[in-house]
């Protein structure tokens, strides 16, 4: 290899390590240096007070609330949208993608229109002593809504690559739509769904705007992770703000390398010629055919 | 009769894809369905196995009105071009799918899928994934698997249509050997008139959504009832209004009254056969089979003029 090309090389890698390093390794590293600057103790204090625990337990209440159901109906939207024709397909298929363009804020402040004291439905619901805005359930909606595209999103494609052969071969086998659904649909995207799945809970788990607008930021009542995070650090209580994020930025890191994972093992098995098509044999030993023999 | 198809029309928006077909399959035999693509074969297949609905007409499975029938109440084998193999199963559990869905005990499938393996020589493969397998391995997979439920009929879309030319070549025989000892009455679809005459009992000839012939293989091929059938099925050459055989032409180096003049472009030694392709004086292209004896004994050279006279020809009213 000649030297220009060499350099080349690494002067490529050169600038890509040092854009990530710059601009994702170094902020996320300092806080771990920041929140331990004093000592594990005042983090710890933190993160473990009436608040930091309440809303630790908040973000876990919203994401396992969002993310199954968006799970459910991101599958089921995925398979009527490729699986079905009709009029309406192509509006339904932008709208999915409506809480990746709308900003957070604005999604928040659209709910407070409907759900909030003076909104279509809050009002009624609130004389019925039901508060959605300012409270839980507006935080698990806001959550719902900007984590909805990730499944349907991840899940499309695999529906489109399989086809439809799969499920016709199980049906002609005498398998009713729901065995079929069960037994060969779901395990052939089951890469697909779980990608999707992680995928929206790293968007549930770090969601501010939208939450934060229709929370009303109580603390120890309607604060999650990073509301939390933001109230302690505009408090001047750097540690538990850095405590909080650390323990959120654990979170997500657990989500991003089981993503990682299952990228892999999904790469994996499509490597092995799992496109189903003339694709030769890539594993296991080559045995002759039998008839190969016979002829 | 085991299938009998009546009237049936299936249209997808403007496109007639089965124009008012109807067809008898007897009990236990081989059936092909053979024509160009486009011309509606699959289409009629899916409608036998409920996979498609018909707009019109009726199919009766085994003397039974099966047009309401739902797909999974037909009891049907239906093998696809594509093996369509259950990716995430092994192929015990492949064959087994069947079995399982009817609730069979675990003894009884596993003896079943243990003389299925056996039957399409897949021993030693049973926990192995489809992706391990060859294109082969797999659509004999996917055979075992529509065998195992003991269909009433079974259905091939262009089975061997994914595969190399030798494996094809093998496949076919096997096939025909496999319904030899499995009798079910089967139904295959193919473009390819050769693995149709080679496999097939009976041969059923589409064109544009219409069935142009049945009959068996030497019966179409001799007695063809139309132009289409006759350039379908084997090779043809249209001379005039006549068409020939290219083996029903006969070469001389005088001409005699009956014959055309015609020049020799190539001669394509294939082995035993010998293709002598000619050029006649208006220009057409035409080709005659001979042995390699009879171009000896001729001392064919290419560039030479000859004289051809058709032994044999056939002739359609207008088409």
């Amino acid at each position: 290899m000649s030297a220009a090309s060499r350099l080349q090389r690494f002067g490529l890698r050169g600038i890509a390590l040092f854009y990530l390093t710059a601009l994702l390794v170094v902020p996320v590293g300092i806080i771990f240096w920041k929140t331990f600057e004093d000592g594990i103790g005042p983090p710890l204090e933190a993160i473990t007070s009436p608040e930091g625990l309440h809303a630790f337990w908040l973000t876990i209440l919203c994401v396992g609330i969002a993310v199954p159901l968006n799970t459910i109906f991101g599958v089921l939207t995925a398979l009527v949208l490729v699986r079905h024709k009709f009029r309406g397909k192509a509006v339904i298929n932008s709208l999915i993608d409506l809480p990746f363009a709308v900003s957070p804020v604005v999604i928040g402040l659209a709910l407070i229109l409907i759900w909030g004291q003076d909104g279509w439905f809050g009002g009624f619901l609130e004389d019925a002593g039901f508060q959605v805005i300012y409270a839980v359930p507006g935080m698990i909606l806001a959550t719902i809504f900007v984590s909805l595209p990730f499944v349907v999103r991840e899940v499309m494609p695999v529906l489109q690559e399989i086809g439809t052969d799969q499920e016709q071969a199980a049906e002609t086998l005498g398998a009713s739509p729901r065995q079929t659904f069960w037994k060969v649909t779901l395990p052939a995207i089951r890469w697909g769904v779980a990608y999707g799945v992680v995928l929206a809970t790293a968007r549930a788990l770090g969601e501010f705007g939208a939450v934060s607008v229709v929370s009303g930021k109580i603390g120890g009542q309607t604060e999650t992770l990073p509301i939390f995070v933001e109230n302690e650090y505009t408090n001047f209580n750097l540690a538990g703000a850095y405590a909080a994020a650390i323990v959120l930025a654990i979170l997500a890191l657990a989500v991003l390398f089981s993503m990682n994972m299952l990228q892999r093992r999904a790469r994996k098995s499509e490597d092995s010629g799992d496109d189903g098509d003339e694709t030769p044999v890539t594993t296991g030993v080559f045995v002759p055919h039998p008839i190969e023999k016979e002829a | 009769m085991a299938i009998e198809v009546k009237d049936v029309t299936k249209r997808f928006g403007d496109f007639v894809a089965l124009d008012d077909v109807s067809i008898n399959v007897p009990d236990g035999g081989l059936t092909a369905l053979l024509g160009p693509s486009g011309s509606g074969k699959s289409t009629l297949l899916r409608v036998i196995a409920g996979l498609e609905e018909p707009d019109e007409g009726q199919v009766l499975i085994s003397g039974e009105d099966s047009t309401e029938t739902r797909v999974q109440d037909r009891n049907v084998g239906f093998v696809f071009q594509h093996y369509a193999a259950f990716k995430h199963m092994t192929v015990f559990n492949n064959i087994a799918f069947g079995l399982k869905i009817r609730g069979e005990g675990n003894g009884e499938i596993k003896e079943r899928v243990r003389q299925l393996i056996e039957l399409v020589h897949l021993k030693g493969f049973e926990n192995r994934f489809p992706n391990q397998l060859s294109g082969g391995q797999r659509q004999r997979m996917a055979l075992a698997r529509a065998l195992a439920v003991e269909p009433r009929v079974l259905l091939l879309d262009e089975p061997f249509g994914a595969l190399d030319a030798k494996v094809r070549q093998e496949l076919r025989t096997w096939l025909r050997r496999l319904h030899d000892e499995v009798h079910v009455t089967t139904i295959f679809v193919t473009h390819d008139q050769e693995e149709a005459m080679e496999v097939a009992e009976q041969i059923i000839v589409m064109n544009d959504g219409r069935i142009e012939q049945s009959g068996g293989p030497r019966d179409l091929y001799e007695h063809p009832a139309s132009e289409f059938v006759m350039s379908f099925v084997g090779p043809a050459h249209r001379l005039g209004t006549e068409w020939v055989r290219p083996h029903d032409v006969e070469i001389r180096h005088e001409p005699n009254g009956q014959t055309i003049e015609a020049l020799v472009d190539r001669i394509v030694h294939l082995g035993f056969e010998v293709r002598v392709e000619l050029t006649l004086q208006d220009g057409d292209h035409f080709s005659v089979q001979l042995t390699r004896d009879q171009v000896d004994e001729l001392e064919l050279k290419e560039g030479q003029i000859v004289f051809v006279r058709p032994r044999q020809t056939k002739t359609f009213a207008s088409a």
